[in-house]
């Protein structure tokens, strides 16, 4: 993997009323690589990802993306710059069909912009990215109402509208929670082979098991600070970590 | 030989909802007779009724059903309640009554200025309340009217309260009721289509779930703004049709009627058809009239057939009158 940076976080800090949700937290995410967040609730895992992607703005600091500013920006501009985000409770669209929740992200001007108009009727697109995660054409579900799928489909949804994007960077945003074991494992590969495509992952999680066979790079946070940083075996030794999750001293 | 009941849609009717495969005449026009029956219908009203004033009335429904055609628009496939249609209808009506009375221009530039020009202003002072949902831009837009209203009145511009009279009117009635009538259908079916394309996909996707639009790399307010012009743009028109079938524009344009009857009609009519609407504020509109000789009585009537229909919530003619349809049954041999 070499060492490039695609996304950097300087120093960002976020308080609602008197509560430091985010203080002083910095990290950088190289090409390629899944970097995998936990800590405990409320250690302020989500409003980070509301921070990167502009949901929430932050009091102080800095995010760049491939060099280009994020803080600031609006969060529709945030992702046309490539860099998306999927919601932990899934946010599909319910009057339509699977396959028509992906005809939104296909009318951005991101794909409009990065296909030069020549994307081919949508409904076909739809449906191809549909099968990557696991939606067969030829079956019912992709023309099924949204409204009517379990939570499993509902969250490979989200990754398919994320993909629909063509990201550089994906935020998963506790993707396996929620699900039953059967259904984390149908997305781990879907995962694994975004990975292998080059994709660049940040995976918030709990499920911390499942996270660690697929992160590269564990980062752990507490209280909205950043405690430590390192590959998986490491974080399993630390002391600091079980302390943070256990409360031991 | 013995026999059953069959449906009617049994041989064409696929799994998924609203999808025919059709091979025959007989499918054909089984599909195709709700959308028949409703063009027709509304081309052929004015020839069937026989006076004059009833046709005055079905204009006054035309108007009505484009107010609600717009407010069923908003509220369904966008998500935007608004209450705009006083505002819409007066913006367009005094743009209108102006162009004609002080530079004399014919009903055939008046009218689609009115339409464009008053979309767009109407557009403009909506935006700043595009961020708000549900009952709050309700409140702002339905404020409007009711500044534009008093502003006039007080500064005693554009005639002030007695309005701009003799303003160009239509040769005859045939005209104003086969200009407005096809218009009709065009818009309902030119909504139906747009909230099928992709465009539409977006309005009614930004409705389900704003946040996962905005996430999607799409600029919401760019949208929604797009859906305003529409909409407003519907309501100018018919301001402006107003204005010239009277021959006159005046402070009752902003009345809060062109407001709340819209929502009225539509939910007689079913939420979220379009077709419903027009349907409904054809039927509210004779309604009334027949109540007329009840004197002030009228509105008590008409507020409790209203509120029977909301609190025994029909959801509507239309989408009745669809479930009806499609349980129709024949005799088969077997």
């Amino acid at each position: 993997m070499n060492k490039d940076v695609i996304l950097q976080v300087k120093g960002v800090s976020k308080s609602f009323g008197g509560v430091k949700a985010i203080n002083h937290v910095s990290f950088d995410l190289f090409r390629g690589e899944i970097l995998g967040i936990i800590g405990p609730n409320g250690s302020g895992k989500t409003t980070l990802i509301n921070l990167i992607t502009g949901f929430v703005k932050a009091d102080s600091g800095m995010i760049f993306a491939e060099g280009r500013k994020l803080t600031g920006l609006p969060p529709y501009k945030i992702a046309g710059l490539g860099v998306v985000r999927t919601f932990q409770v899934p946010r599909p669209y319910h009057s339509l069909s699977a396959m028509k929740n992906l005809v939104i992200p296909l009318y951005s001007s991101r794909i409009m912009r990065t296909t030069g108009g020549k994307l081919g009727d949508r409904d076909t697109v739809a449906l191809d990215i549909l099968e990557e995660i696991g939606f067969e054409r030829d079956a019912h579900v992709p023309y099924r109402h949204a409204s009517t799928f379990p939570e499993g489909y509902l969250k490979r949804l989200e990754l398919a509208r994320c993909l629909a994007l063509r990201p550089h960077v994906m935020i998963m945003d506790e993707l396996f929670s929620g699900l039953s074991v059967s259904e984390i494992s149908s997305i781990i590969p879907i995962v694994e082979k975004l990975q292998i495509s080059g994709m660049t992952i940040i995976m918030v999680e709990h499920r911390v098991r499942e996270l660690f066979q697929l992160a590269h790079r564990v980062m752990v946070m507490n209280f909205g600070e950043k405690i430590v940083e390192d590959v998986p075996d490491e974080i399993i030794k630390s002391e600091i970590v079980k302390q943070a999750y256990l409360g031991v001293t | 030989m013995e026999k059953r009941k069959e449906r009617l849609d049994r041989g064409i009717k696929v799994r998924t909802e609203g999808i025919y495969a059709i091979s025959s005449w007989r499918g054909i026009a089984y599909v195709a007779f709700p959308t028949v029956a409703f063009v027709l219908g509304l081309l052929i009203i004015p020839i069937a009724v026989s006076s004059m004033a009833w046709q005055k009335i079905i204009i006054f429904a035309c108007i009505f059903a484009f107010l609600a055609l717009s407010f069923d628009f908003l509220a369904h496939f966008v998500g935007i309640v608004c209450l705009g249609g006083a505002f819409f209808t007066g913006v367009g009506g005094y743009i209108s009554g102006l162009l004609n009375s002080a530079f004399g221009l014919p009903i055939v530039f008046t009218i689609p200025i009115a339409t464009i020009g008053g979309a767009s202003i109407c557009t403009l002072f909506l935006l700043p309340c595009l961020p708000m949902r549900g009952i709050y831009f309700a409140i702002v837009s339905l404020m409007y009217p009711i500044l534009f209203h008093r502003v006039i009145q007080a500064l005693d511009i554009f005639g002030g309260t007695d309005g701009l009279p003799g303003l160009a009117t239509f040769p005859n009635i045939w005209v104003e009721l086969y200009l407005i009538l096809p218009m009709i259908i065009i818009l309902t079916f030119g909504l139906r289509r747009l909230v099928n394309e992709d465009f539409g996909m977006v309005l009614r996707a930004i409705k389900d779930n704003d946040q996962a639009v905005r996430a999607s790399n799409i600029n919401i307010t760019w949208f929604k703004t797009k859906a305003v012009f529409l909409a407003s743009a519907v309501g100018c028109f018919s301001g402006a049709y107003l204005a010239h079938l009277y021959g006159w524009v005046g402070l009752s344009l902003f009345a809060l009627d062109f407001s709340i009857f819209p929502i009225a009609a539509t939910v007689v009519g079913g939420v979220g058809t379009l077709v419903g609407p027009v349907i409904g504020a054809f039927i509210l509109t004779l309604f009334s009239e027949m109540l007329r000789e009840f004197g002030p009585l009228r509105v008590v009537f008409y507020s409790l057939i209203l509120a029977g229909l909301v609190i025994l919530n029909t959801g509507g003619l239309v989408p009745y009158l669809e479930r009806k349809y499609h349980q129709f049954e024949h005799w088969i041999e077997i």
